[in-house]
């Protein structure tokens, strides 16, 4: 397999491959090489822990797009029992860029199993899949179905988790012809009206008003190395810089690290990752996610579904 | 002649022949018309039919009976809460629009009457940074929802808006939730919400208020839709159709209650708000 990996890790990478290599030679564990390797280790984690303390906006715009990042259908399978995917709009299509489904999450130290709704963008990983979950880009049609979704979680009375992770809904002729805007609008109208707590994570990209339409949750959690923004930096500089190569520049002036808008109180919660990043070990990852979740579902569980209401629209017409 | 009909061609000729002032070129059929012609019409033009971007106050003096037009929640003023600065700093981008057009956001609100039917509105103004979101044009939309709610009158949201303020960041994206959240509030005193869409109604504006009005009217010809058509084109690596993401277009794809032209405006919104507010 093809290393996959970010500019600023490939220092990070050489060392790792040179630990993998002695490794492999070392089979018969020479007391030396051993210590080589410790050694090697050391410095490896050294050195991410340099390069992670200093890390830029630009860069942890990259580690949200990492081609290794867990997605969606990854972190279902780390914290999920028993996940049924439910399928399609009713109207037109099922897209595949939004999945969801009920599941029970699960908890290791109680024993209690907690049903939820969840429900998130899904990114491919190999070309294929790419194609078929069209980059993670929803047409109208996933909205509706996680409308459809939030209204079943609604009528039942179980929780919704949604993971945010797109790079903005999909600009195309059909999604136009079959209403993006309104599809979009209607899905945070839906959203904000369930009467059962909602808490919604941005795992990866939260792209403009195509993530948003699934992070209109009681509480809103931002993983540590993902972002957050009414544009991307790209779009950005070409639009208002008017020049591409002002890119670095543009994600810091959008403010769209976790860092940043919980700084500016837009978020309530960062969600650690493990050194390196969510990719760097994703039952890590998935274990901090999982338990910040049911944290603030607890917390939500205290209220009832008119106050859960109110709370939502409240937050969100306080900016 | 080959030379005239380029479009630079032409765009530079029409430059050279037009006198300061009198007259304004079309740009939908780039037929020249004079100005106060073209006044007399509402900012229609007479030839194509193309309705001009107009400016909140005009779109104002067009709707109300006449003088009872007051503007409500002038007391909020745009902040650069992320001291933003692309090739300008934004402050800078503030003031100039605020001197060239005399307003303070790119939204007025406000209450008039349409004959004698008091109703509250938000009138947005594509001079001023495009009609884009931030923060104040966010609030004023959703304080004109909550002034409705209270005091029991229907809303009229006339939307021309290339969409978020990028300059305000997360802040503009979360106008969108904001206004879609009062628009729920006020959904629950049955009185109605008409949003009428003039040229352009994109982006985090028609993917929030402007898309939920009970009645959605269009302006002919304006464009309407969630991504600009150079996105469009970017991504699909294809010419979009003729009249793509128009009103007609989107009249056609059920998007749309009707496209009613600036000269009757008026009187279908009287026409509307009498069969649906119960008295």
């Amino acid at each position: 397999m093809a290393f996959q990996y970010l500019d600023f890790e490939k220092p990070i990478i050489e060392l790792e491959q040179r630990i993998e290599e002695l490794k492999t030679f070392n089979l018969s564990n020479v007391a030396n090489v051993g210590d080589e390797i410790k050694n090697l280790e050391l410095k490896r984690n050294r050195l991410v822990k340099d390069i992670f303390e200093k890390i830029n906006n630009w860069e942890i715009t990259q580690l949200s797009r990492h081609p290794l990042r867990p997605y969606t259908m990854d972190y279902i399978e780390l914290i999920t029992d028993d996940f049924i995917e439910l399928h399609g709009d009713r109207g037109f299509m099922d897209d595949k860029s939004i999945i969801g489904g009920f599941c029970f999450l699960k908890d290791g130290e109680t024993g209690k199993r907690q049903k939820v709704l969840i429900i998130g963008h899904q990114k491919g990983r190999n070309t294929k899949d790419k194609m078929c979950r069209n980059f993670g880009m929803p047409h109208p049609e996933g909205y509706r179905k996680a409308q459809r979704l939030f209204k079943l979680a609604d009528r039942y009375k179980i929780p919704i988790v949604s993971l945010v992770d797109t790079p903005g809904a999909y600009p195309g002729i059909g999604a136009e012809e079959r209403g993006q805007a309104e599809a979009i609008a209607t899905t945070i109208d839906v959203l904000l009206n369930v009467s059962v707590p909602v808490v919604s994570i941005i795992i990866g990209e939260g792209g403009s008003g195509g993530a948003l339409a699934l992070a209109a949750g009681n509480r809103v959690l931002m993983m540590e190395y993902s972002t957050y923004s009414v544009i991307s930096p790209e779009g950005c500089a070409s639009i208002l810089y008017k020049d591409t190569s002002k890119t670095e520049e543009a994600a810091n002036s959008l403010k769209i690290t976790a860092r940043d808008l919980f700084g500016l109180k837009v978020i309530d919660e960062i969600i650690s990752e493990p050194l390196g990043g969510a990719h760097k070990n994703k039952a890590e990852a998935a274990s901090n996610l999982k338990n910040s979740i049911i944290g603030n579902l607890e917390d939500l569980a205290r209220k009832d579904g008119e106050s859960l209401r109110t709370d939502r629209i409240n937050k969100f017409r306080n900016f | 002649m080959l030379l005239f009909n380029s479009k630079k061609g032409k765009k530079e000729q029409g430059k050279l022949t037009i006198p300061e002032g009198l007259w304004i070129k079309c740009i939908s059929c780039n037929e020249i018309i004079y100005k106060k012609e073209l006044e007399r019409n509402l900012d229609v033009c007479p030839k194509c039919n193309y309705h001009f971007r107009i400016s909140a106050q005009r779109r104002a003096g067009i709707i109300f009976d006449e003088g009872s037009f007051k503007r409500l929640f002038e007391d909020i003023f745009p902040e650069d809460i992320l001291s933003f600065s692309d090739t300008k700093k934004y402050k800078d981008r503030l003031k100039e629009d605020s001197e060239k057009t005399g307003l303070v956001e790119s939204v007025i609100s406000g209450e008039g009457l349409i004959d004698n039917i008091r109703v509250a509105c938000s009138i947005f103004d594509f001079n001023f940074m495009g009609g884009s979101m931030g923060r104040v044009a966010g609030e004023k939309v959703a304080k004109t929802f909550e002034y409705a709610t209270m005091e029991r009158m229907p809303v009229i949201i006339f939307a021309s808006s290339g969409g978020a303020r990028m300059q305000e960041g997360i802040f503009s994206l979360m106008q969108m939730a904001e206004t879609v959240a009062m628009i729920s509030e006020y959904k629950k005193i049955s009185l109605p919400y008409i949003s009428v869409l003039s040229d352009p109604t994109m982006g985090g504006v028609s993917a929030s208020f402007a898309s939920l009005g009970d009645i959605i009217i269009a302006e002919p010809k304006a464009l309407i839709g969630f991504a600009g058509p150079r996105v469009i084109e970017k991504t699909i690596h294809q010419n979009l159709p003729e009249g793509f993401q128009r009103s007609e277009f989107l009249l056609e794809h059920g998007m749309i209650d009707m496209i009613v032209e600036r000269k009757d405006i008026k009187n279908t919104l009287r026409d509307l708000l009498s069969i649906l507010i119960n008295e």
